[in-house]
C-alpha cells in the first residue's frame, strides 16, 4: 500500500485553526529554516482511510490469540482507557501548583501503596517509562547504595545466562561489568556457580522469578541469601510477575528492588511498542535514592517532596507515563484483594494446560510444572528435518495466531516461548493447541512446505539481510 | 566447508596469512562465515590501533547476531580493508580471499592451528 | 470482585483434572510454602466497572483544569485535531506489541517508517529512530551515543530545561562519565565560556533551541565551536518551532533530539510524551532503540522490518550502547497523525501563531510593567520581571481560572500558543492590571 507521502496532493489541506487574531510576527531572517518542510498534504478523509488500512495490516490482542512469551499479552480492559481519557487527567499541566492536582497525586500515591503491597516493597517511583528504563533506575539505586557506603569496589553485576538482554545492557549503562553465570541442568540458577561468582566486588544480582524458562527458582531464598551475605543486593527483573502477583512477593523472596512492567502485568496496552511504565519499587533502605521528586503528604495534602538530597536524580522529565499508571491503578482497583491472585493462578493454569496439550508432539525445554509460560524447542526437528522455530511461527501467522517469542531464551536452541495469559478461555487454548499440533504434523509430513509460510499475510517473509545491508530508513522524495 | 592449507588458524575461527616476519593478514574462516550467516555489517579498528593476542579488535553483524573478531596476534593495525565497510557480504562470498586487517609489528602470537588441526577442531565443534 | 477471567469453574476443573492436580494452589509447589500469601495482598477488595469509573472520576474531579493556560516550560498546550485521537484509539494499534512479526505488523511498521521520515524532514537530519521515552531521556541517550574511548565529557548548556539537565546528569553519573554545565549569559548559552571549556576530552555539546527561557540560541556559532574542537553537536529542539526555525541539519548538528509532546499529545500531567531522535548518516549505527527499514518480500512486494538490530540489547547484550527496547510507539504514531493532519502549511501556521501570540502577550505584559528580562529573539516563551510578589499574583490568577507563567528565578516564564486567543490574553492583562491597582486584593 502507498505511504502517506505517496498519497499527498500538493495544495490539499484541512481547516483546523482560526485565522491568527493578533498581528503576525516573523522571525529574523538568520533564524529561519531554509529547506522546505515536506510533510504530506492530505484531507481528513485521506488520513482516516490511511490509518484504517494500516490497522488492517496489523495484529493486536483484539484480533486474536497472542501468546508472546515474556510479554504478557493479556486483555487490555477498556474501562482503563475511558478513565485515562478523563479531561481531569489529560488536561492538567505537570507544573501546576500541587493543590490543583490533588487527584493526580492521590492516584500516584494509591498506585504506589497498592503495588508496594503486591511486591512487598516499601516505596515506589513511576518515573521510568518502560521496563528497561526501570532496570536502569534499579541498578542505579544499587550503585548509589554502595557509593553512599563508600563501598566503591562493588562494580560487578551477576546475571544468569538465561537473562533478558536488557539485564547486561543495563549493567553496562551503569558502568558495571557483567558476570554471566550458566544455569543448572534444570534451567535454574546453579547455586555453586553463584557462590563462586560472588565476592567483595559484587554489586548485585539481576534475576527474574519465574525465570525465562517459565520455572520458579526453587532455591530463591538461598539465592538471595548468598548475594546478601556477600554484600550485594538483589534486583527483581519484572518481566514475569504475572505468575506470582498476589501469590508470593518479591520482597518476601529477598529482593531489594523490583521493576514492574505495568504494560505487561497490570494490563495496560502495549501500543505497538509503547508507551509502557517501568515502575520501580524498593525496600526502605533504598528509598532515599529513588528518582526525584517523590509524592508525599504534607499538612494533610499530597505534594511532591523536593527534599531528596540522596536521590540518584531524574531519569526522565516530570513524573513518568502518568496516564499509563492510571490505567494500572484502574486495573488493580477492579481486581482488588481477591482477584489479583486469581489472575496469576489462572495464568499459570492456562500455561500448564497449554504445555500439556502441546507436549503431545512438541518437545518442552523443561520437565515439571511451569509458571505463566513455557518454552518449546525445535532443536531435534531443525537438525533432522530442517523445520525451525521460525517455520512454526510463520505458519501460525496464516492461522490467525500471533507466534510465541522466538529464539529466546538463548540457552534453548530453536526456542518458542509461549505465554497464554489468564484472559484466554479454555476453548481458545484448545483451538490454538489444535492449530499448533496440526502445523507440527503437516511440517513433519512435508518439511519443505513450511519454509514458504506465511501465504495469506499482506507480505511474505521480508528480506531482512537486504534491509540491514542497505538501510532505507525514510521515504525519499522524487 | 573449505579450509586452505597455506594458512594458520585460531580456535575462534580467524585465519592468518603471514606476509613477512612480523606482518600478517587476518580474516574469517569459511566455518565462521557459514555459521554466522549473511553478514550485514563489520566494525573494524582504526589504523595504528594496538592489537592484543586473544582480544577482540572488531565485530561482525548478521541480522540476528553479533560476533567478536579475536586477534590471533599482538601488534598494531597496519591497514584495514575499507572495502568491507560497504560490502561485508564479500566475507560470505570469498572468506579466504577477503582479509579484514593487516597486522604489523607483530610481537606475539597465540598458539595457532595448522589446516589439519583446524579441520579436526571444526569437526569436533560441528 | 472485578476480573477478566473467561474460564468457568467447570472449565478450570477440567484443566486441573487433565494436569492431575487437585487445586490451583498445587501449581505453586516449587515456591516456599511459608511465603505464599493466604489472603492475597493487602489492598482493598475489588470493584465493579461502574464503581471503578466513579472512583477514578472522583480523583479526576480533584484536579483543576484551567481554561486559560500561559505556562509551558517543557509541556505545551496545543490544539489536537479530532482525527488524531481517532487514529490512535484504534484497537489494533492500541493492543499490538512491538512489531517483531513483520508479516502481520506492516501497519505498525509502515506508520513508524512514515514517522521516521517526518522527523527527518522536521529536523533536517538523515536518519531517525522509532522514538525514545521523552525529550530528556532522548538528550541523555544522545550524549551517550557521542561518547567514545577518548572523548567522554559532555558540555550541557545551563539554558536547557532543568529536567533535561538533571536526566543527562543521572545518565552520565551512571556511566561514570563527566558532565559540565556551560553557563548561561543573559539568557543564552555563554559562547565565551563554551570556547574556554572545549578541549580534547569533550565528546559533545548539548544546547536547547529555543532554550528554557524561550530565547533563540545562535545555534550555528555553537555548532561551529563544538566541531572546531572535535566534539559532536547535539541540539534539543521544540518540534513546533522547527517548522519555522533553522533546522538542526542546517545548523550542522550531529544529533537532533526533542520533546515530541507538542505534536498531538495532551499535557497529561507529564506523560506519556515522546522522545524523538535523529542523526546524520555517519552516526546511524550509534542510534539507540528501534529503527524501521524498507525492504521487499520474496515476491518483490515492499515490506517494512525492524532493522539494524545488531545494535540492540537483545543481540549485543552488555556491549549495546543502550538498553532501550519498549519506546513510545503509540505516541510516535500520534505525532505522525498530527503532522499529517496539520500538513506543512498547518504546522507552519501553528508555529507562526505561537510566535505572534507570544509577542502580543509580551507587549501587553510590558505595558503593565513586566519588562522582558532578556532582550533577545524568542519564540513562544519569554521571561519577564514581576513588579509585585509573583506567588501572590499567580495565586490570584489561579482563582480566576488562569494558569499564569512559571516562576523562574526572580521573574516569570510565560508561554503563549495558538490556544491563547487575543480575548484570553486581554482578559489576563485586565486581571493583572486590576491586581496591580489593588482592586483585586480583597
Amino acid at each position: 500500500m502507498k505511504l502517506l507521502f505517496e498519497k499527498s496532493v500538493a495544495g490539499r489541506a484541512s481547516s483546523i485553526l482560526p485565522v491568527c487574531d493578533v498581528p503576525v510576527v516573523d522571525l529574523a531572517d538568520n533564524c529561519k529554516r531554509q529547506r522546505p518542510l515536506r510533510l504530506p498534504e492530505l484531507s481528513e478523509n485521506d488520513i482516516s482511510r490511511h490509518y484504517s488500512q494500516l490497522e488492517r495490516r496489523a495484529h493486536g490482542v483484539n484480533n486474536g490469540f497472542y501468546p508472546l512469551g515474556s510479554c504478557t499479552m493479556k486483555y487490555n480492559p477498556r474501562v482503563n482507557e475511558a478513565v485515562a481519557a478523563l479531561p481531569g487527567f489529560t488536561d492538567i499541566h505537570p507544573l501546576q501548583p500541587a493543590h490543583t492536582v490533588q487527584g493526580a497525586l492521590e492516584a500516584l500515591s494509591l498506585a504506589e501503596k497498592y503495588l508496594c503491597a503486591i511486591t512487598g516493597m516499601d516505596a515506589m517511583t513511576f518515573q521510568p517509562a518502560a521496563g528497561a528504563h526501570g532496570e536502569l533506575t534499579g541498578v542505579l539505586l544499587i550503585k548509589k547504595y554502595h557509593e553512599a557506603r563508600g563501598d566503591t569496589a562493588r562494580v560487578k553485576i551477576i546475571v544468569p545466562d538465561s537473562a533478558h538482554g536488557t539485564n547486561p545492557a543495563t549493567a553496562a549503562m551503569a558502568a558495571m561489568s557483567v558476570v554471566n553465570i550458566p544455569s543448572g541442568p534444570d534451567g535454574c540458577v546453579d547455586l555453586d556457580k553463584l557462590r563462586a561468582a560472588v565476592g567483595p566486588d559484587t554489586a548485585g544480582l539481576m534475576l527474574t522469578n519465574p525465570n525465562t524458562l517459565g520455572i520458579f527458582e526453587k532455591d530463591i531464598l538461598e539465592i538471595t541469601k548468598i548475594v546478601h551475605d556477600a554484600g550485594g543486593l538483589v534486583y527483581y527483573d519484572g518481566a514475569n510477575p504475572n505468575a506470582v502477583m498476589g501469590v508470593i512477593r518479591p520482597g518476601d523472596m529477598g529482593f531489594d528492588c523490583v521493576h514492574l512492567n505495568l504494560h505487561k502485568t497490570f494490563s495496560t496496552p502495549h501500543g505497538g511498542g509503547g508507551p509502557g511504565s517501568g515502575a520501580v519499587g524498593c525496600k526502605d533502605f533504598l528509598a532515599p535514592y529513588l528518582p526525584k521528586p517523590h509524592v508525599g503528604v504534607k499538612d494533610d495534602a499530597y505534594c511532591f517532596r523536593g527534599d531528596c538530597p540522596e536521590s540518584i536524580g531524574k531519569v526522565k522529565s516530570f513524573y513518568g507515563n502518568f496516564l499509563v499508571v492510571l490505567r494500572a491503578l484502574a486495573y488493580i482497583t477492579t481486581l482488588g484483594r481477591e482477584s489479583v491472585a486469581d489472575a496469576a493462578k489462572n495464568a499459570v493454569l492456562n500455561a500448564n494446560y497449554m504445555m500439556k496439550r502441546l507436549s503431545e508432539c512438541y518437545s518442552v525445554a523443561n520437565t515439571g510444572l511451569c509458571m505463566h509460560e513455557f518454552v518449546l524447542t525445535l532443536e531435534k526437528e531443525a537438525k533432522e528435518k530442517h523445520i525451525t522455530a521460525m517455520d512454526i511461527a510463520k505458519a501460525l501467522l496464516d492461522r490467525g495466531i500471533h507466534p510465541p517469542t522466538m529464539y529466546f531464551p538463548l540457552i534453548v536452541h530453536e526456542a518458542l516461548m509461549v505465554e497464554p495469559t489468564e484472559t484466554e478461555g479454555k476453548e481458545t487454548l484448545d483451538e490454538a493447541a489444535d492449530i499448533f499440533i496440526d502445523i507440527y504434523r503437516q511440517a513433519m509430513a512435508d518439511p519443505e512446505s513450511v519454509h514458504s509460510f506465511p501465504l495469506t499475510t499482506p507480505v511474505g517473509r521480508p528480506d531482512e539481510v537486504a534491509a540491514a545491508r542497505n538501510p532505507i530508513l525514510r521515504y525519499t522524495f522524487e | 566447508m573449505t579450509i586452505q592449507n597455506d594458512l594458520l588458524y585460531s580456535k575462534s575461527h580467524e585465519w592468518i596469512r603471514f606476509t613477512g616476519d612480523n606482518t600478517a593478514q587476518i580474516g574469517l574462516t569459511d566455518f565462521a562465515q557459514d555459521s554466522l550467516g549473511s553478514l550485514v555489517f563489520i566494525n573494524l579498528p582504526e589504523e595504528g590501533d594496538a592489537l592484543s593476542a586473544g582480544e577482540s579488535f572488531g565485530d561482525v553483524e548478521s541480522v540476528k547476531a553479533v560476533s567478536d573478531i579475536i586477534s590471533p596476534v599482538s601488534g598494531t593495525v597496519a591497514a584495514i580493508n575499507t572495502e568491507l565497510l560497504d560490502a561485508p557480504e564479500k566475507i560470505n562470498e570469498d572468506p579466504y580471499g577477503t582479509w579484514l586487517i593487516e597486522a604489523g609489528d607483530i610481537t606475539d602470537k597465540d598458539d595457532l592451528l595448522s589446516a589439519a588441526e583446524y579441520e579436526a577442531f571444526c569437526s569436533e565443534e560441528g | 470482585m472485578g476480573h477478566y477471567l473467561p474460564s468457568t469453574d467447570a472449565q478450570r476443573r477440567d484443566m486441573l483434572d487433565m494436569l492431575g492436580l487437585s487445586g490451583l494452589d498445587d501449581l505453586y509447589a516449587a515456591a516456599p510454602a511459608h511465603l505464599i500469601l493466604k489472603d492475597g495482598p493487602h489492598i482493598p477488595p475489588g470493584k465493579s466497572e461502574l464503581e471503578v469509573r466513579r472512583d477514578m472520576a472522583a480523583l479526576a474531579a480533584k484536579n483543576t483544569v484551567f481554561p486559560s493556560v500561559f505556562r509551558g516550560a517543557g509541556a505545551y498546550r496545543h490544539y489536537i485535531p479530532a482525527i488524531v485521537s481517532s487514529v490512535t484509539a484504534k484497537e489494533t494499534f492500541l493492543t499490538a506489541y512491538t512489531p517483531y512479526q513483520a508479516e502481520v505488523s506492516q501497519g505498525v511498521l509502515q506508520s513508524i517508517f512514515e514517522y521516521q521520515t517526518m522527523i527527518c524532514e522536521l529536523t533536517g537530519m538523515d536518519v531517525s529512530n522509532a522514538s525514545v521515552y521523552d525529550g530528556a531521556s532522548a538528550a541523555a541517550e544522545a550524549v551517550a551515543m557521542c561518547r567514545d574511548k577518548k572523548r567522554t565529557k559532555a558540555l550541557v548548556s545551563a539554558a536547557a530545561h532543568p529536567d533535561v539537565i538533571e536526566t543527562i546528569r543521572t545518565y552520565c553519573w551512571g556511566a561514570g562519565a563527566e558532565m559540565a554545565l556551560i553557563p548561561a549569559e543573559n539568557g543564552s548559552t555563554d559562547m565565551k565560556a563554551l570556547t574556554d571549556m572545549l578541549d580534547v576530552g569533550v565528546s559533545c555539546v548539548y544546547i536547547q533551541q529555543p532554550n528554557y527561557f524561550g530565547v533563540i540560541e545562535d545555534a550555528d556559532a555553537i555548532g561551529e565551536a563544538a566541531h572546531a574542537a572535535g566534539a559532536k553537536y547535539i541540539m534539543g529542539i521544540n518540534p513546533i518551532a522547527a517548522a519555522l526555525l533553522k533546522t538542526p541539519g542546517e545548523c550542522g548538528a550531529d544529533v537532533a533530539v526533542g520533546e515530541g509532546q507538542p505534536l498531538g499529545m495532551p499535557l497529561a500531567f507529564g506523560g506519556p510524551y515522546l522522545g524523538f531522535m535523529a542523526a546524520t548518516s555517519a552516526l546511524m549505527r550509534k542510534l539507540p532503540g528501534r529503527i524501521v527499514g524498507q525492504t521487499a518480500d520474496a515476491a518483490g512486494r515492499r515490506a517494512f522490518v525492524l532493522t539494524l538490530q545488531a545494535r540492540e540489547q537483545h543481540i549485543r547484550r552488555e556491549k549495546a550502547s543502550s538498553n532501550i527496547c519498549s519506546n513510545q510507539a503509540l505516541c510516535a504514531m500520534t505525532a505522525a497523525a498530527y503532522m499529517a493532519a496539520m500538513g506543512p502549511g498547518g504546522l507552519r501556521d501553528v508555529a507562526r501563531q505561537c510566535l505572534s501570540k507570544a509577542h502580543y502577550l509580551a507587549g501587553a505584559l510590558q505595558k503593565l510593567g513586566f519588562g522582558l528580562v532578556y532582550q533577545k529573539e524568542y519564540f513562544h516563551e519569554f521571561v519577564t520581571i514581576c513588579p509585585c510578589d509573583s506567588a501572590a499574583l499567580l495565586a490570584y490568577l489561579e482563582s480566576r481560572g488562569v494558569l499564569g507563567g512559571l516562576p523562574v528565578g526572580d521573574g516569570i516564564l510565560w508561554c503563549a500558543t495558538e490556544m491563547n486567543s487575543k480575548a484570553d490574553m486581554d482578559v489576563l492583562a485586565g486581571l493583572i492590571d486590576l491586581y496591580l491597582k489593588g482592586g483585586a486584593r480583597a
